[in-house]
């Protein structure tokens, strides 16, 4: 995983609330057996019309979100499913960041897992984001700050995650070094509970 | 907590602890029962492989085909086979489950069936246990009081390889649902309300508690259609302290415990439950009985109103985001704002799915059904959760209801509740369903998706359009699921 310290970058903004897991990747293209190659059907049902031609009026299809590395959406982001296809299409797609009000559970735990920073900013500055479409944004994770023409808020994200993400080091790791007290513990739930 | 008095998370949590979190690491939380199927796991056992990393624990392991398998019956009377990417998805699990010696039921054998129905049916599901599935809907077995929730597939490779998760210990909110439901009120239209009520963010962080007088009086399988939806409202889980309801419902069950462990087991289920005066982080009430067949008009399951009601104005909602999004939902759903639900015409019946895809809620369709035909123009597909619901169904007779009604009598996995597998809507169409999502595009592109009880799908089948069930069901065969 690539560490995360600091992006500016044009962002992409959705300001629809509730954006879920099968709009961010419709399960139709879940059939596949690796992680490689989801970008291109992110967000599929409001990216392409039936033909599969790109509509000109979503904002992904915009000539300025080309290279745009943040996305910024509307409160609860990635609700439903716990599809994983979901930030690795973000992530093939070029995505680094989420911002918006609120991020749903498994989704955020899932973006940390590769190396997409969810920002939950506060909803004044939320605001103030949605206003500037394709406006340039920095997020800042080693300050936890989000900085815009206008905007300069404290983001919240798990100290664990930001540790992860800083480092580009991932979690199976750290579990996997712990492997004598997890036997440990399975040894004492065999005591208590018998065979 | 300080005064020694614990909700039912607080005991499963500190029950399940390898290690406490501390504010700059998580919790090592041991997983007890680890459920795999096709689509969320190839990646996570390609990690294991590349790592050089095997199973730590095999036998806490268990596995089935649901979500991309076909459910059609060719003509010669088997079932379609798989083909092309969910085919390689079909022969990846088969190959993993193989090499990393972890069970699997696969399609052909009799425990097949919907990850989330052949747990409890397996009595795989025990109360007091950590029960983890990369799908959300593994908030399903919260119903036996297990801490119960939906992964992603770099988490199922955490738990394949060291057979735990790191987690902040969630937040804790009691619903408690006072009184009765009424005749034709179903544990779908109750999660309807609670959904509508919490919002589908308001139970984001927390674990649901159900508790009170409606929860007691519900089967395993409603308290299973409740749990299962927690998810819909942000939710990591949902929880429903066991009780004699749940044990009666496991003993002899396969895979339950035996003999003097079952006894064993017994003793230490029955101390689960929330201590009086212990501390919820949120609470909410809900009365049973103000509560109708209910059906969803948008495009998240927050947005429903019950069956005999209308379509809401957006020009009362007063924040402009909501407002938004409500016409944003019936523009997509093709309904007029003010419009009766009811008499709504509708293309498509889907009764099934991990929500409402047991025996009970196949009994409920068939209540409204017998003796009925689905209306002219009208598809119905009826897809049971597994193989032993199918068995048990056709055992009473409820395929040839279905049959003779003139619906589709499938073979056992997710089906049309998530289109991966072809079974799908059809684009502007719309369709009554059991399942749990009327997300836009969710059943196929351009799918419209009416959430309901079996029993008021069922009426909607006959009615060609949204009905309500009440009046079509003779009180005795109803079905509460």
């Amino acid at each position: 995983m690539e560490p995360f310290h600091t992006l500016t970058s044009r962002a992409v903004v959705l300001p629809r609330p509730d954006i879920d897991t099968d709009q961010i990747i419709p399960a139709r293209f879940l059939k596949v057996t690796t992680r490689e190659g989801l970008g291109r059907s992110l967000f599929a049902g409001w990216r392409y019309d039936p033909q599969g031609v790109p509509r000109p009026d979503f904002p992904l299809n915009d000539p300025r979100a080309r290279d745009a590395r943040i996305l910024v959406a509307g409160p609860n982001f990635g609700c439903g499913s716990s599809r994983e296809h979901a930030p690795w299409a973000l992530v093939d797609h070029g995505f680094r960041a989420v911002i918006s009000a609120s991020i749903a559970d498994i989704f955020r735990t899932n973006a940390v897992k590769n190396g997409l920073v969810p920002v939950v900013v506060d909803e004044e500055a939320h605001r103030a984001l949605l206003a500037q479409p394709f406006g340039e944004v920095t997020v800042d994770l080693e300050a936890q700050e989000v900085t815009a023409p206008g905007v300069r808020a404290r983001f919240s994200i798990d100290p664990f995650a930001r540790r992860c993400l800083l480092d580009g080091t991932d979690e199976l790791g750290f579990l996997l070094v712990r492997s004598p007290a997890i036997a440990e513990y399975e040894q004492a739930r065999r005591r208590e509970e018998g065979p | 907590m300080g005064d020694g008095r614990r909700t039912l998370l607080d005991k499963i949590w500190d029950a399940h602890l390898v290690s406490a979190e501390t504010d700059d690491t998580p919790a090592v939380l041991y997983v007890d029962l680890h459920l795999v199927h096709e689509v969320t796991s190839p990646q996570a056992f390609a990690e294991l492989r590349e790592r050089g990393v095997p199973v730590r624990r095999p036998e806490r392991t268990v596995a089935t085909m649901d979500h991309a398998i076909p459910t059609r019956v060719l003509a010669d009377g088997r079932r379609a086979r798989a083909e092309g990417a969910a085919a390689e998805q079909v022969s990846a699990l088969e190959r993993n489950c193989r090499e990393f010696g972890v069970t699997l039921y696969p399609v052909g054998d009799g425990r097949q069936g919907i990850v989330h129905v052949i747990g409890p049916e397996l009595g795989l599901t025990h109360p007091g246990s950590t029960i983890v599935c990369g799908d959300s809907h593994t908030s399903t077995h919260g119903a036996f009081g297990a801490l119960a929730f939906g992964i992603g597939t770099s988490e199922v490779g955490h738990v394949l390889a060291t057979q735990c998760l790191l987690q902040r210990r969630p937040r804790s909110m009691e619903v408690r649902v006072n009184g009765r439901l009424g005749p034709c009120v179903t544990a779908k239209d109750l999660v309807l309300a609670i959904i509508h009520r919490l919002g589908v963010s308001g139970g984001t962080g927390h674990v649901l508690e159900y508790s009170g007088e409606a929860i007691r009086a519900l089967s395993m399988d409603a308290r299973m259609t409740l749990c299962n939806m927690s998810i819909e409202a942000g939710a990591r889980a949902g929880l429903i302290a066991p009780d004699d309801t749940t044990f009666e419902y496991l003993h002899r069950r396969p895979r339950a415990p035996k003999g003097p462990a079952w006894e064993r087991a017994l003793a230490r289920w029955r101390t689960l439950r929330t201590d009086p005066g212990a501390r919820f982080d949120a609470s909410v009430e809900i009365d049973a009985s103000a509560l109708e067949p209910t059906v969803t008009f948008g495009t998240n399951p927050g947005m429903s109103a019950p069956v005999s009601g209308r379509v809401p104005e957006p020009e009362r909602e007063r924040e402009p985001a909501a407002r938004r999004a409500l016409e944003s939902a019936l523009r997509y759903m093709g309904l007029r704002p003010g419009q009766p639900l009811q008499g709504h015409p509708i293309d498509v019946v889907f009764i099934g799915s991990c929500t409402n895809g047991r025996l009970s809620d196949l009994r409920a369709a068939a209540s409204v059904l017998r003796g009925r035909k689905v209306a002219e123009g009208v598809r119905a597909l009826v897809v049971p959760g597994s193989r032993e619901v199918k068995r048990a169904a056709e055992a009473e007779g409820l395929h040839r209801v279905f049959l003779e009604a003139g619906a589709e009598w499938r073979e056992p996995g997710c089906s049309m509740c998530i289109g991966m597998n072809g079974d799908q809507v059809g684009p502007g169409k719309s369709a009554v369903s059991t399942s749990n999502r009327n997300f836009e595009g969710r059943q196929g592109p351009g799918a419209r998706t009416f959430l309901a009880s079996p029993l008021t799908a069922a009426a909607a089948a006959v009615a060609g359009a949204l009905a309500d069930p009440r009046g079509l069901v003779d009180a005795r065969a109803e079905g509460r699921s």
